[in-house]
């Protein structure tokens, strides 16, 4: 585990707000003082309305590295009071309050990236001991294969993890199953595509599955239909590789996932979930 | 404060009206708040008990609750999160009507909720045309995630000590906090001198 | 008193994940990170996979094997309100 930078409110500044699908904005915020952040962390945004009150939501962050310049993509939730906001009022040049980088629990790093000071070296785990439930990563994990499974927004952490291996040309095996509603509805489409370019292969390369549950595009030979548990099986590194696996969707999406990895033989301590809510 | 968001003033938050007590604002809607999953409780295994400083229970089933006289109520409300809501209409069960088969010697209570929720409330708070049983809000059964089938309700304190899911009232001689009381809020939640905290 | 319940309803919980936040205010360490004993049942997971009930109240983090109550977060304007009653133990890396 390495070192990485403290958390703390910081004052941020929109750079930018951008339809990235008909039901969600991708913003930019300039963040006084950011530390930079790892692939996959959150961070807490807090409005604060004339008379005081405030309202605090966790999002996801899309980007990762030095840069005081953080992406969020944003989720529409109907009825929320927070994210309706975000996605149709905020403008340029509007400030917000944000915490964060936040969790050290759903991240992946490139290995060898060094995000500040030493590395330190525990002792190598002791997995005879059943009720060690501790599954901090460790030097094997560098060559384990890497498998992110996302719904909806929930690609958000999982870009960033996708999106900073291949900055780094990293040669861990890398796949992505995502399951979206209609084309349409897919985040970091042309992203996505252009990370796609590289097969699982080549260093920084990725394969990616696209799981279509409403609407497919023309030729898609899928019907659209949810994702199911044999494609699960299909599509996902088999157990048998010991993959580390994160899982980013809703919490019905993320528990439905996480049954069917346990089913098909994975380990618990390889499989890393980020449930959502609303608002 | 002086970091405002422009043009942020949060959901459904109208003005002032002065049957509001101080630092509360009107909403339209129900926030829901839960402290855990929500109870699915079949109204064949609902009990309502009593427990006193005798060792002896007071029970009522279902039916037996239903054939107590019914009250409709209609009332303020008011969360310790700042909301509050008016003209809520409800219909229960008193608890004068449950306490007049009751004995005791203590002045207070624990409520207790099926999931293991409990908030703790003065007798004299319960009494008195004070505090019902109820399993209607607006004209229907009450919803399980607003604590049906049956929950506490004491609308003149804070809505935390309006018990969701309730099964049961415990005498205790002391006032000792229950689930809420105990990590922060204020033992007796009174919404008009702003007992929010320790 | 005895209970004769079951829980049909899906619950709005998240994950320990969402404790990050509120916690770093608190303390020099990720929790998130952090393994916990449950008090109840024993079990000791990371505390990112607890189930975590947010509401404006206050903030439930639940054991993700028994339900039962690790932890609970409180926040006023000027205060925090943190109870660890429900873990026996917690387990923070040296780094």
């Amino acid at each position: 585990m390495r070192r990485l930078p403290r958390s703390a409110w910081h004052a941020a500044t929109v750079a930018s707000v951008r339809p990235e699908t008909s039901q969600s904005a991708r913003i930019e915020l300039d963040v006084d003082g950011w530390p930079g952040n790892a692939a996959g962390q959150h961070l807490d945004v807090r409005l604060t309305a004339p008379d005081g009150y405030t309202a605090t939501r966790s999002y996801s962050i899309a980007s990762s590295g030095p840069s005081s310049r953080v992406v969020l993509a944003v989720d529409r939730v109907p009825g929320g009071e927070v994210s309706p906001f975000l996605v149709d009022e905020l403008r340029a040049g509007d400030q917000v309050e944000v915490n964060g980088p936040l969790g050290r629990f759903f991240i992946w790093e490139a290995p060898g990236a060094d995000v500040s000071d030493a590395p330190n070296a525990p002792d190598a785990p002791d997995v005879s001991d059943a009720a060690n439930a501790s599954d901090a990563p460790d030097a094997r994990d560098a060559s384990r294969p890497v498998q992110l499974v996302g719904g909806g927004s929930g690609i958000v952490p999982l870009y960033a993890m996708a999106h900073a291996h291949a900055e780094a040309g990293d040669d861990t095996e890398f796949r992505l199953l995502y399951s979206v509603r209609t084309p349409e509805d897919t985040f970091f489409r042309a992203e996505l595509a252009q990370l796609a370019v590289n097969g699982p292969g080549r260093a920084g390369g990725i394969r990616i599955d696209l799981i279509y549950t409403r609407a497919a595009p023309t030729g898609h030979e899928r019907p659209p239909m949810r994702l199911t548990r044999d494609e699960v099986a299909r599509l996902v590194v088999p157990a048998e590789r010991a993959p580390r696996v994160f899982v980013c969707g809703s919490t019905g999406f993320a528990e439905l996932v996480a049954s069917w990895l346990l089913d098909l033989g994975h380990d618990a301590r390889s499989i890393r979930i980020e449930r959502f809510g609303g608002t | 404060m002086s970091f405002i968001t422009r043009g942020f003033s949060g959901r459904g938050r109208a003005g002032r009206d002065e049957r509001l007590p101080p630092g509360q604002t009107l909403v339209e809607d129900f926030p829901v708040l839960s402290a855990g999953p929500t109870p699915d409780i079949d109204t064949a295994d609902w009990q309502f008990t009593i427990r006193t400083e005798s060792g002896v229970d007071t029970s009522w089933t279902w039916d037996e609750f239903m054939a107590l006289p019914i009250e409709d109520v209609s009332t303020d409300i008011h969360c310790v999160t700042h909301w509050s809501k008016l003209g809520t209409s409800w219909r229960g069960v008193s608890v004068d009507t449950l306490f007049e088969q009751v004995e005791t010697e203590y002045e207070f209570a624990m409520a207790h909720s099926y999931g293991g929720y409990t908030t703790n409330v003065p007798l004299e708070d319960l009494l008195d045309g004070k505090a019902w049983i109820a399993f209607e809000f607006d004209g229907e059964p009450l919803e399980p995630e607003h604590g049906g089938p049956a929950r506490l309700i004491v609308p003149h304190l804070y809505f935390w000590k309006s018990a969701k899911w309730v099964r049961g009232l415990v005498m205790m001689p002391d006032d000792d906090p229950g689930f809420w009381e105990q990590n922060g809020y204020h033992l007796h939640g009174d919404p008009w001198k702003e007992e929010r905290y320790w | 008193m005895t209970e004769h319940h079951r829980t049909a309803h899906p619950a709005p919980h998240v994950d320990g994940n969402a404790l990050a936040g509120p916690l770093a205010e608190l303390f020099a360490f990720d929790v998130t990170d952090a393994v916990a004993r449950c008090g109840s049942c024993g079990t000791a997971d990371v505390v990112a996979r607890a189930m975590v009930y947010r509401s404006a109240v206050g903030t439930v983090v639940r054991c993700p094997a028994c339900d039962d109550v690790l932890a609970t977060l409180v926040e006023s304007d000027d205060r925090i309100w943190f109870s660890m009653r429900g873990m026996s133990a917690i387990e923070v890396r040296r780094r």
